[in-house]
């Protein structure tokens, strides 16, 4: 397998990543099928709207394992937006009826869902700076304070520090990008954060060809 | 710290451009694909495409425009534009589209933004609000009324409960625009934009009136808008995103940077 597998979840950006993936000169796949997932040589898992719909879709659709698998023999793995939150313990993104219980998430990084709270708008929607923590590949060359494009609501709070990968300022100081061994997340949307998003697209595929040799 | 957006706004009829004057770089002004790419090389910080084609069987011309501008343009695209129906708003989104704004079939239909928000989640759906303003001399008091099919019809709806009914709904932005400030390029009606971003917790996008670099700064401040919308200044080359973005950022606002930012000169490396 040569390609990247985007994870079909069934949210209606897959094509805007597919594009970008292939306009930083990758080539990628959009798939829902658990075998090609746990075989791919790298994931990346998207997503946008809502967790426990989220969730449901990936139990229906059995790639909860298969997500598990990838990530836990070592496949280089990027979530965005949903997609990172997803890979977290839970969230308290619920409906006002079961307000009391979080949603399970698939828990492959420890932490929480936190929702926005405070005097500025909400959902945090545009162009915010992000301030990597430490040097890391996924960021190489573009700087400590390059803008990206954001959109949500809710944002992760990791358990543990090492973590974080990123922050950014939005009335707190946020996690905007993650870390687990070769776990990758991103709270913006580097396929439409303009040249920055494809640089960071491109550092995606320079790490899985690292990862190669 | 969020920047604040700078959009170009393209009216798109039967799949084409219909305004502007200063494209003679251009191969195909009127091409909204090579527009859009334009207006993002130029620093643009999101795009939308407003469909004004008249005939419901032509409408699905935009949604190829929308997948064509998807595989060259990487920053949000917003569609808005005879948007009435579920279906519609999924084929756009899949096309490449970010977000959809809905109008007039939001004014018939107000569950057509929480039956959106709930499916693509309220980062896709924008609220757009035509507003005219109506000035009660005895009473002293100022009011602003929603007006649905592109400005022409009253509705007899108050604009700010109108705007906290499409919050509530599940919108997640809200386009605003003054009927009244329109096309005048005397300013933005920063009282309405005020009031709406008050009673509000969502973003609020400014629209009409923009004929001054300074008409952008008091609506992003006095008017506290999150994001302005141009559409003329930049269509006629009255002025340029730059332009825009370095008086915003010298009046110390921030904006995402045009130039003096290496992200910009990674562009060639990967689009050519």
């Amino acid at each position: 397998m040569n390609e990247i597998v985007i994870v079909d979840s069934e949210c209606a950006n897959l094509n805007s990543i597919c594009k970008a993936v292939k306009a930083a000169g990758l080539s990628a796949v959009i798939t829902d099928k658990p075998d090609i997932i746990t075989g791919a040589k790298a994931v990346i898992f998207p997503g946008v709207g809502s967790y426990k719909h989220a969730m449901q879709v990936l139990e229906q659709k059995k790639l909860v394992s298969p997500l598990l698998a990838s990530i836990n023999k070592g496949t280089p793995f990027l979530g965005i937006c949903l997609g990172m939150q997803l890979l977290f313990t839970c969230s308290e993104e619920t409906h006002v009826q079961d307000s009391t219980n979080k949603i399970q998430g698939l828990n492959a990084i420890k932490g929480l869902v936190g929702r926005f709270s405070g005097d500025l708008p909400v959902p945090h929607v545009g162009w915010n700076k992000v301030r990597p923590v430490a040097g890391h590949p996924l960021f190489y060359g573009l700087g400590n304070n390059s803008y990206f494009y954001f959109t949500h609501s809710y944002y992760v709070i990791p358990e543990n520090n090492e973590n974080i990968l990123a922050e950014t300022s939005y009335g707190i100081n946020f996690t905007s990008a993650v870390i687990r061994n070769n776990l990758l997340g991103v709270q913006f949307h580097p396929e439409k954060s303009g040249p920055a998003g494809l640089r960071l697209l491109s550092n995606f595929g320079k790490i899985i060809a690292g990862k190669e040799q | 710290m969020l920047a604040k957006r700078i959009i170009p706004c393209l009216d798109v009829r039967d799949g084409r451009v219909v305004k502007g004057t200063r494209f003679i770089n251009l191969r195909d002004a009127g091409d909204p694909v090579e527009r859009a790419r334009y207006y993002d090389q130029e620093g643009a910080d999101e795009i939308i495409f407003l469909d004004i084609t008249a005939s419901v069987e032509k409408r699905r011309a935009i949604v190829d425009v929308v997948s064509k501008t998807a595989e060259v343009v990487f920053i949000p695209l917003t569609v808005g534009g005879g948007i009435d129906n579920v279906q519609f708003m999924h084929e756009l989104l899949q096309g490449g589209a970010d977000k959809v704004s809905l109008n007039t079939a939001a004014l018939n239909n107000p569950n057509l933004i929480s039956q959106g928000a709930e499916r693509f989640g309220s980062q896709c759906i924008v609220a757009a609000i035509d507003a005219r303003r109506r000035d009660d001399v005895q009473a002293g008091k100022t009011s602003w009324e929603v007006f649905s099919h592109g400005g022409r019809q009253p509705t007899g709806r108050e604009v700010i409960s109108w705007a906290k009914e499409a919050e509530d709904l599940g919108a997640g932005e809200i386009l605003l625009t003054s009927m009244d400030a329109d096309g005048t390029l005397k300013g933005y009606d920063n009282e309405l934009l005020a009031a709406v971003t008050n009673a509000v917790n969502i973003p609020v996008i400014a629209s009409g009136g923009a004929g001054k670099l300074e008409h952008l700064y008091d609506a992003l401040t006095i008017g506290q808008a999150h994001a302005v919308l141009a559409a003329s200044i930049l269509h006629f080359g009255t002025f340029s995103i730059a332009d825009i973005k370095k008086y915003l950022s010298l009046k110390g606002l921030p904006v995402r940077p045009v130039t003096g930012n290496k992200d910009y000169d990674l562009r060639e490396e990967f689009l050519g």
